[in-house]
């Protein structure tokens, strides 16, 4: 006789059931912390859009296929990916799955009394046994109440326990990640960053408009961002003379909040940012920015004014473009600026130093279309010579003019630049929070030991311990218990 | 004046590296001596009594060593007016320190004098290429670096970093002899070392006693970050490998906690976290784009 073995159906509930349990298995959990590690490589590898989004557009020049390629796989937004964030939910879910039960069966379990002492202690470890005195039962509870062990006494014994602390603070390490994770999350929603680039003596008057670059969390209110506005009153860097090192950056701004009458000075440095609330104003840049004016032919001034150059080395060798539209024909200057100028035979002018000691504009002219018309945005610091005839290369010092048929270009002199960013963190102090409880959490869950110690005390006396997950110690204080005990035999 | 402080920070150091290579020498004749000696009684057995001698002037070199080398450390910090912690000379002759620190530590506890060996090979490898490769004049710190938090958050990481090399150091030791005993026998100069329960306990309580700092290590170094460079997290290569360092932790301690993992299996995961560990230091600082880039090289 055969029968089949029947297989139960499982159901669309039986189904969800049973991925909920694969899910938050501690095997699925374990898998999914490795794979979180793993996922994580690729971003320290690759150039990131966030970080460094220069060298992703040379990867797209270098090798446009390949580049399009590790696009389709987010390889250059590894921690926005769809697969990422699709490992660290499923994390967290499997997480809260597996935490949540935990913490209502601890919540019982540490108000339930320890359970009875068993019967045959001696077949528990550290037993020993000695005939009584009398006075040992008295001199056990006294014994665990100084050691504040949760006790049990029953027929002649006593069955105390102690060390719940270690599954209390596990449990607030990993409620204290989610937390974290929802500080993070609330801070992408309700959050800004921004920055701008101000020359030293400009000001910033805080609109969306003023940024050069700005983010906004999905959520942000823009009636939210605060109303400032700052001066550049003065940006001192000092530099290391022998290694061209910086040493120090301070910035002196003056600040006026929505009443403008009322202006403060206020100080920001690299490791001291301004604070306002949430909001936050960092000093994360400087170069320089040389102060030009073009003149047509007849002398009539086209363009004139601080122009904000990208700095290239540590000596501050800074590079930019300066674009006329409104000539006709249109002119550009490819520039490079040097503070302390010095000739090198392979590198052209170089700069030896990075405060402006000698400086230099060395200038490309070029004449023709700069495709501002074209609608494909452009980089402000290059021009697209594609289109344009170069009619003249200058080195100029400051106060001197490079003159050609269609006009002149004089160096004036130039501004320091500083770069600001601006960011509104709202959720920075619930992650913040989070990862002190989790600390304290982690520390509560690692020392602590879980044991349990019975006594019976008959004709003679029984003691015994059990240590949960084998942890050391336990031997030691059986020692001084039965030592306890045994005094003023 | 503050010159005068780095020659004799860069003799100390110097210095540090001729006692250590005492000390290794010393061990090295205690592991070799232990095999040729033996007993009346059994061939198979060996005589320490007559290699204790020597290994005692292996773990007073060793403490001469530490000594010495936080004396040229310290003389560093004072050249530069500030902790030596500005550059990868300064890192590694620091994590040299800190990694002879951990095992003298774990010394006073464990009978580890056999691991000593490595460990000295180890600390004068550091110092060698410190010396000869990363070795940069003392100099002021560049102003991101200009805050208490650098005090707290690199002493932690080194510290931690001191802990789980040794932790490795005792998982490579645990394989190795799980290897030799699958095979058979442990070799004569192999049964003096603990046994692989013993070794397999220790790298655990190691990683999970120094894990809580390596936590605060990365979580200080947040804090730090949101001040100097406006985000507490922003997936930076050393930040990244960092995170995967912990996550692989972690794991390991998931693992041998929740799920039992022990000997073999648990060993290599972790090698393998302290390899991420190692990766960051080496790799990312020598080669890695972003912001800790403060080798100097």
């Amino acid at each position: 006789m055969s029968k089949e073995i029947e297989v139960p159906e499982l159901g669309s509930v039986g189904l969800l059931r049973y991925g909920w349990r694969q899910l938050t298995s501690m095997r699925t959990a374990l898998i999914l912390l490795l794979l979180l590690g793993v996922a994580s490589i690729p971003g320290s590898l690759v150039p990131q859009r966030t970080q460094n989004p220069i060298q992703v557009g040379e990867y797209f020049k270098n090798s446009p296929e390949l580049a399009k390629w590790m696009d389709r796989f987010s390889l250059f937004d590894v921690y926005g990916s769809p697969w990422f964030s699709a490992i660290y939910i499923l994390l967290f879910i499997s997480l809260i799955g597996c935490v949540l039960p935990r913490t209502l069966e601890h919540f019982h379990a540490a108000r339930a009394l320890p359970p009875v002492t068993p019967k045959n202690l001696d077949r528990m470890e550290h037993f020993s046994t000695w005939s009584s005195q009398g006075d040992e039962l008295d001199k056990a509870r006294a014994w665990f109440k100084s050691k504040r062990f949760r006790v049990l006494e029953k027929d002649g014994s006593i069955s105390a326990e102690k060390g719940f602390m270690r599954e209390t603070g596990n449990l607030f390490f990993h409620l204290a990640l989610i937390l974290v994770l929802l500080g993070i999350s609330f801070s992408s929603l309700f959050g800004m960053r921004g920055m701008a680039i101000i020359n030293v003596g400009e000001r910033f008057v805080n609109t969306t408009t003023s940024y050069d670059s700005l983010n906004l969390g999905k959520l942000f209110n823009e009636n939210n961002l605060p109303d400032f506005v700052l001066t550049v009153d003065k940006f001192t860097a000092k530099y290391n003379v022998v290694t061209s090192a910086p040493e120090d950056y301070t910035l002196d701004i003056t600040f006026a909040t929505d009443d403008f009458n009322k202006t403060e000075k206020r100080t920001i440095k690299v490791n001291s940012p301004l604070k306002l609330g949430d909001t936050s104003i960092y000093l994360q840049a400087n170069g320089y920015s040389p102060v030009v004016t073009v003149r047509d032919s007849k002398g009539n001034v086209a363009l004139q004014g601080p122009v904000p150059f990208l700095p290239q080395d540590g000596n501050l060798r800074s590079i930019g473009a300066i674009k006329v539209p409104d000539a006709d024909p249109q002119i550009g200057f490819v520039g490079s600026f040097v503070p302390t100028y010095s000739r090198s035979g392979t590198d052209g002018a170089v700069s030896v130093f990075p405060e402006a000691l000698d400086p230099r504009l060395l200038l490309a002219a070029w004449l023709g279309d700069l495709g501002l018309d074209s609608g494909v945005p452009q980089s402000v610091y290059r021009i697209d010579t594609s289109k344009m005839n170069q009619i003249g290369l200058k080195s100029l010092k400051p106060g001197e003019t490079f003159t050609y048929p269609q006009g002149s270009i004089t160096f004036e002199g130039y501004f320091q630049w500083v770069n600001i960013e601006i960011v509104n963190d709202p959720g920075k102090n619930y992650a913040l929070l989070g990862s002190i409880v989790a600390i304290l959490g982690l520390l509560a869950s690692l020392f602590t030991r879980r044991r349990r110690i019975w006594i019976r005390v008959g004709k003679s006396v029984e003691v015994a311990g059990l240590a949960k997950n084998a942890a050391p110690g336990l031997e030691s204080e059986m020692v001084e218990f039965v030592a306890m005990l045994k005094v003023g035999k | 004046m503050s010159r005068t402080w780095a020659y004799l920070s860069n003799y100390l150091v110097y210095s540090s590296m001729a006692v250590y290579t005492l000390s290794f020498i010393a061990h090295a004749i205690e592991t070799a001596w232990a095999v040729r000696v033996t007993t009346e009684d059994s061939k198979k057995n060996m005589d320490y009594k007559r290699t204790e001698k020597v290994a005692r002037i292996a773990t007073a070199m060793m403490i001469l060593g530490f000594v010495l080398l936080f004396a040229g450390v310290v003389a560093r910090g004072v050249s530069a007016g500030r902790v030596p912690w500005g550059n990868m000379y300064e890192f590694s002759i620091t994590g040299a320190l800190a990694f002879s620190g951990a095992y003298l530590v774990a010394l006073r506890k464990y009978d580890l004098r056999w691991l000593g060996l490595l460990v000295s090979i180890a600390v004068l490898l550091t110092l060698g290429t410190a010396v000869a490769v990363l070795y940069r004049p003392s100099a002021p710190l560049v102003p991101a670096l200009k805050s208490t938090w650098l005090v707290i958050h690199v002493s932690a990481a080194i510290i931690s970093g001191g802990v789980f090399l040794l932790a490795n150091a005792i998982a490579a030791a645990y394989l190795y002899l799980d290897a030799m005993e699958s095979r058979g026998e442990r070799t004569a100069w192999a049964k003096r070392l603990p046994s692989l329960e013993v070794l397999d306990q220790l790298s655990y309580r190691l990683v999970a006693f120094v894990f809580p700092l390596w936590t605060f290590a990365v979580i200080a170094g947040a804090i730090w970050a949101e001040s100097a460079w406006g985000r507490y997290w922003g997936w930076d290569p050393k930040e990244t490998w960092a995170f995967i360092t912990w996550v692989a932790y972690a794991a390991y301690l998931h693992a041998r906690v929740t799920v039992g993992w022990r000997g073999r299996k648990a060993a290599w995961l972790c090698l393998f976290a302290g390899s991420t560990f190692l990766f960051n230091y080496v790799y990312i600082n020598i080669w890695g784009t972003g912001k800790h880039t403060y080798s100097g090289l």
